[in-house]
């Protein structure tokens, strides 16, 4: 999931930034009449507001939103569901435990990055546990031995530093993101297959079966359904959803 | 000595009711054994697992998908819309068919439905689930008006759908009879389906079981709106100051809890280590009800050609913005929508409609002398049910008499998966007389 899809992402940010002209105003015609409540007369405009996110690509964005929807359903969930219905939830969860504990790579490194020792010394505790207690990471003893996981993503690390979020992104497959979190999406594939675990996997076969794995996994595990919402709002909601997670992820 | 005497009656006591206390009858209506006494917290707080019944995880399932006006264009901007799905819940074998309306703004599939699809499945029911009339899906694919809110109207909407529904399924199941429930605003809707069965005769419904519904529609939306507007002081133009708290507290409680997941077991300890959020709760209670409503609002004015929330003769695509539109519906109380759409709407059809008269019409009390003479209808609802008005369970009771049930706490909806209610709604349905 996490090194095929990025060098693509650029490709489509670029292009995205050529043509993000595109216009995000409804076509009038000449008979277009104003609503009778507007947003002049009701929206206090000398605020801020908080859906009102900084998305200067909207249109190149929805656009984006768009093709996810379609992947989703004619590819992403149709995999999913095969999965579903071929393996039996045990089985699945300890496919979960196992894809969480490869990824606790990448929390360590971002906890020492961030000079966090004591979420540092948290997950490298739960990997020698899980991998060993937990036989292999298939088990996540430790949670239950009230060591819960210590999220701390490339993201995060840069958020951490100071960098603000950017203007709002949908990335193809990926979904919400914005500038920092595209960066910190690259950064940490680059270290997980630079010094991290691809690096040790013997052969090639190994690291791409993974990615395979953990990409269904992580859709199987995420509930989120397009227009599940019920609103025409909902690419509002997402972003205002996404961009208030990552306060509060990087402010823990 | 007395001391002693009380202790030791007390820990009699204790070990009575730890040994004996769920098997206790809890007939006596106040020893009904609910964790939330605030009906705030009870609204909006997932019921702790100890006081859920236990239901089944996966029960077979069908969605379907109906084209009610195949002849419909529908705008570019509902790109997604194609057909209203509705979900069926399967028995193998022959059984009675239960219906159920979904609540204001929510779909087939939320998660209150899949609880009552869980329920009813385990008490042996087939289930064909129904996406509320205010949902954008049914507003864009199955509402003739497309304005929704007119009960008599919505529910001649729904009585299409469940026909359309039963017709695409009745080949695959076997039926012994037919029932309908809703919770919310899909169970005031569901007695004026039922009052349409009536007439039309297609389903016969042997019962109809109305799960904590407004008596006035109209009444409940505007007390919800005043939980919004009184609980974020300056209503939704501060809204960022509000939410900078909220997202400050969150960042406390994550820091404290050192981790952080959304799952309904997590906020109940957020909730047992910060016990005062009510006025938290009182806020996404009435943001909960704006949100959908705006849903509703856009859609319904998109779908009429524009002119309310939007500019008329204007074309959105999968790439307009709806930032602006949104901040507009957020801004657009339930009342705001009565007043200046819906009624004009209604007195197209009945020119001497008065706005009281289209608010009366608008209620239970509207159809009190049916639901007085229709001993299949039954109601459950709570003592504390925060979209009440005074006076409101009293008429319930007056008017239902021994048909309806009203257990002492839960707020609105909060208590369908408790045990009692669970063991209630099904033997509702499962015995001949009310």
């Amino acid at each position: 999931m996490k090194s095929i899809p990025v060098g693509f992402s650029v490709f489509i940010l670029l292009a995205g930034l050529l043509l993000g002209g595109c216009s995000t105003l409804p076509r009038t015609t000449p008979d277009t009449r104003p609503a009778q409540r507007t947003y002049e007369d009701l929206v206090d405009e000398k605020q801020e507001h908080p859906l009102e996110i900084y998305d200067p690509l909207e249109g190149f964005n929805r656009g984006t939103y768009r093709f996810n929807y379609y992947f989703d359903k004619y590819l992403f969930l149709p995999v999913v569901s095969l999965y579903d219905f071929v393996l039996p939830n045990y089985v699945e969860d300890r496919i979960s435990d196992f894809v969480d504990n490869v990824f606790e790579f990448n929390n360590l490194f971002n906890n020492i990055l961030q000079f966090k020792w004591k979420g540092a010394g948290i997950t490298l505790s739960r990997f020698v546990i899980n991998s060993t207690v937990g036989i292999g990471g298939l088990w996540d003893p430790a949670t239950s031995w009230g060591m819960h996981r210590q999220t701390e993503d490339f993201g995060q690390t840069l958020g951490h530093y100071g960098a603000g979020n950017g203007p709002y992104l949908v990335l193809p497959i990926l979904g919400p993101s914005n500038l920092r979190d595209t960066f910190g999406i690259a950064g940490d594939a680059a270290s997980f297959a630079g010094i991290g675990p691809v690096s040790w996997a013997e052969s090639n076969t190994a690291s791409r079966t993974f990615t395979g794995v953990s990409t269904v996994d992580r859709r199987h595990r995420q509930p989120f359904r397009y227009y599940q919402t019920g609103s025409p709002f909902e690419y509002e909601m997402v972003r205002l959803f996404y961009t208030k997670k990552r306060e509060l992820e990087i402010a823990r | 000595m007395w001391k002693c005497v009380m202790r030791l009656s007390y820990l009699v006591v204790v070990f009575l009711l730890i040994f004996f206390g769920s098997e206790a009858p809890l007939s006596a209506g106040d020893s009904f054994d609910y964790p939330f006494t605030n009906p705030y917290e009870a609204t909006v707080i997932e019921t702790p697992p100890p006081y859920r019944a236990t239901l089944p995880e996966d029960v077979p399932t069908r969605v379907i998908k109906l084209k009610i006006f195949p002849e419909r264009k529908i705008p570019e901007v509902f790109w997604y819309e194609n057909g209203l799905p509705c979900s069926l819940v399967y028995q193998q074998h022959e059984a009675p068919l239960l219906f159920i309306i979904a609540g204001t703004g929510a779909r087939y599939d939320s998660p209150k439905m899949l609880q009552l699809q869980r329920i009813f499945y385990q008490a042996g029911f087939h289930v064909i689930s129904i996406s509320s009339p205010t949902h954008m899906d049914f507003i864009v694919n199955a509402s003739t008006g497309m304005v929704p809110g007119n009960l008599n109207e919505d529910a001649r909407d729904l009585y299409r759908v469940m026909g359309h529904a039963l017709d695409q399924v009745d080949d695959s199941i076997a039926i012994s009879d037919y029932y309908l429930t809703g919770y919310s605003l899909g169970g005031i809707q569901s007695a004026f389906v039922a009052r349409i069965d009536d007439q039309r005769q297609r389903f016969g419904f042997k019962k109809v079981l109305l799960i904590n519904p407004p008596v006035s529609l109209y009444r409940s939306v505007t007390i919800l709106d005043r939980l919004l507007d009184q609980n974020i002081p300056g209503g939704l133009d501060n809204f960022r100051p509000w939410l900078n708290e909220v997202m400050q507290n969150l960042s406390d409680i994550y820091k404290e809890m050192g981790y952080f997941e959304f799952s309904g077991e997590y906020i109940y300890k957020v909730y047992r280590r910060y016990p005062r959020l009510e006025k938290y709760l009182r806020a996404i209670i009435g943001l909960s009800l704006r949100m959908s409503s705006s849903n509703m609002i856009f859609a319904a004015d998109i779908m009429n050609g524009g002119g309310y929330i939007t500019p008329t003769q204007a074309e959105f695509d999968y790439a307009t913005s709806l930032t602006p539109y949104a901040m507009v519906a957020c801004r657009t109380t339930f009342a705001d929508y009565f007043h200046e759409y819906l009624y004009p709407r209604m007195l197209q059809d009945h020119p001497d409609l008065t706005e009281q008269e289209a608010i009366d019409r608008l209620s239970l009390t509207y159809i009190e002398p049916y639901l007085r003479q229709s001993s299949e209808i039954g109601v459950l609802h709570n003592q504390d049910d925060i979209i009440l008005d005074n006076g409101d369970i009293d008429w319930i009771r007056k008017v239902f008499g021994t048909r309806a049930r009203i257990f002492p706490l839960g707020g609105h909806c909060g208590n369908m998966t408790h045990p009692e209610v669970v063991r209630f709604m099904t033997t509702y349905f499962s015995t001949e007389e009310g």
